[in-house]
């Protein structure tokens, strides 16, 4: 959640640039990011917008979900992780680019196609956490129904392969990450690919891990469901048996009603972009502004230039 | 062609090979600690040595033997591309066998030493390469703490070079994998499991405390290994 703060007068546009220079101390390589600071500064009396993020809490009290997820768990994983890592993202984005854009956007921008830039590890942790307390809650686990139910059923086979494809990548994601449930649509493995084909089939259910803060949004998917397996997510209740942890939270945890919603919200989102692409293809066309190709020529008097 | 025997005390099954004999591979097992769990109290917790060394240890040992004797299966048949594909798996646990192994050895109690600074050739390439004892924790600390997800923070020694240097790792990648002349001296695992129970959130107390049990004795013996005073 974002909460802007107006101080009075004309804000003015924030030029803060990021300017990244690569140091190295003594033979580990270190990303020194500084901020801009001359920039950045504002005197008193001018108008500023700030921008910061909140600790959401999770949607249940911190015991909601014992036994299965203790609420010892609950008041260091949120109220000490969590938090920590909201903090650190406000410090380090006041003042700078990145102030003012949402939380999903900042991601990204950091993510810097896997050259990640140093608020990366806090924005995406914040977002992390948020989406994870809302995949679970109390009473949960069970079976999900209708449309994803359907999909599941369609890109796993059966749900029961669904849930053993999912705890296999959390349990063999190596080091700290996250497992995860998306809707791939019409993206391809490959970072800057594009599907020459795209239909209908090509949207489909995928489980992938991801190590420490990475997410599906860096690689364009739309997540659906998260497991945290950060050792600190599960090591006081569970210590080392991370199999149990991950058996607990789908027979126990889950929010299949969150999962449900995501994906709609994924389905509309994909068809809304599907649309935007579109039109914009035509726009090209029809202004003749080709990307690779030769710039054609118009005649003043209207006639289509066929080829 | 000769006979290939290689001798194990704990030997998986054997793979026949023709008129040639069999062909074992090598395994491991967990090395007892040299101290008891409680020893390293109130630094360290016995609670936390024993599920670190019993549980996570242990675990990296049985799937580093199961990976090797699956990379010795696809190695026979020539089948490459699992070969490949089990260097991620030798890698993890393996390292994690190698660097466990060494962490335990860096640990003392402190009526056997742990704690005590170094002397001799190693407290003199601390202080010519760092300034101080104080400032190499101080760095390794500072360089433990900023370490994202799971890893470990080194003191090594450069071979070649002669030089001490700080590094760190992610995951269980051992120091090697950031310079072939890198040899460790001291290694602080840095992974949740190796101080939440006790510490929860707060690595840097962990790594505040962990000196007053490091063991430089060794750290001072392999540097004197590698760099025999003259």
């Amino acid at each position: 959640m974002v909460v802007a703060n107006a101080t009075t007068g004309i804000a003015s546009p924030l030029k803060c640039a990021l300017s990244l220079s690569q140091g190295f101390q003594g033979s580990t390589r270190r990303l020194q990011w500084r901020k801009n600071e001359r920039q950045c500064v504002r005197k008193a009396g001018q108008g500023v917008i700030t921008a910061k993020f909140d600790l959401k809490p999770p949607p249940y009290p911190l015991d909601a979900l014992e036994p299965h997820m203790s609420r010892e768990t609950f008041e260091y994983h949120w109220g000490k992780h969590h938090r920590t890592y909201v903090d650190n993202l406000n410090k380090q984005i006041a003042g700078t680019e990145l102030d003012g854009m949402t939380l999903e956007d900042i991601v990204v921008v950091t993510y810097n196609k896997g050259d990640l830039l140093p608020p990366f590890n806090n924005a995406a942790q914040v977002w992390n956490h948020d989406f994870f307390w809302e995949s679970m809650k109390p009473s949960g686990g069970g079976k999900p129904a209708g449309e994803l139910l359907d999909l599941i059923n369609r890109d796993f086979g059966s749900f029961e392969e669904f849930v053993k494809e999912f705890k296999t990548a959390a349990a063999t994601q190596f080091g700290s990450g996250w497992a995860w449930l998306v809707y791939k649509a019409n993206r391809l493995e490959v970072g800057n690919a594009e599907n020459p084909l795209p239909s209908d089939e090509d949207k489909k259910l995928v489980v992938v891990k991801s190590p420490n803060a990475v997410n599906p949004l860096v690689w364009d998917y739309f997540p659906l469901l998260t497991v945290d397996v950060w050792e600190h997510a599960y090591y006081l209740d569970y210590q080392n048996r991370r199999p149990d942890y991950l058996s607990i939270f789908m027979e126990k945890l889950v929010s299949w009603e969150a999962v449900s919603s995501r994906l709609d919200s994924a389905k509309a989102r994909a068809t809304e972009r599907e649309r935007e692409e579109e039109r914009k293809k035509n726009e090209e066309e029809e202004n003749g502004t080709a990307n690779s190709e030769a710039v054609e020529m118009y005649l003043e008097s209207d006639d289509a230039v066929s080829d | 062609m000769a006979l290939r025997h290689l001798l194990t005390k704990n030997t998986l099954a054997t793979q026949p090979l023709g008129i040639l004999g069999f062909r074992r591979v090598q395994t491991f097992s967990l090395p007892d600690l040299p101290y008891d769990y409680g020893a390293l109290e109130p630094a360290i917790s016995g609670e936390i040595m024993q599920l670190h060394h019993q549980k996570h240890h242990q675990t990296y040992i049985t799937n580093y033997n199961k990976a090797l004797e699956q990379l010795d299966d696809a190695m026979t048949k020539g089948d490459a591309s699992t070969v490949v594909k089990l260097q991620s798996a030798i890698k993890f646990n393996g390292g994690g066998h190698v660097n466990h192994s060494i962490f335990w050895k860096n640990l003392a109690p402190i009526r056997e030493g742990g704690g005590e600074p170094p002397k001799g050739s190693l407290g003199w390439a601390i202080d010519n390469n760092f300034g101080s004892l104080e400032a190499l924790i101080q760095k390794m600390n500072a360089d433990g703490a900023a370490l994202q997800g799971s890893g470990w923070v080194w003191l090594g020694v450069d071979k070649e070079l002669n030089s001490l240097v700080v590094e760190t790792t992610g995951n269980q990648d051992p120091l090697v994998t950031k310079g072939p002349s890198l040899v460790p001296l001291l290694g602080i695992d840095v992974w949740e499991h190796a101080y939440y129970l006790q510490y929860k959130n707060v690595r840097p107390d962990y790594l505040k405390n962990i000196w007053k049990v490091m063991n430089w004795k060794y750290a001072s013996e392999v540097y004197a290994k590698e760099f025999p005073e003259s």
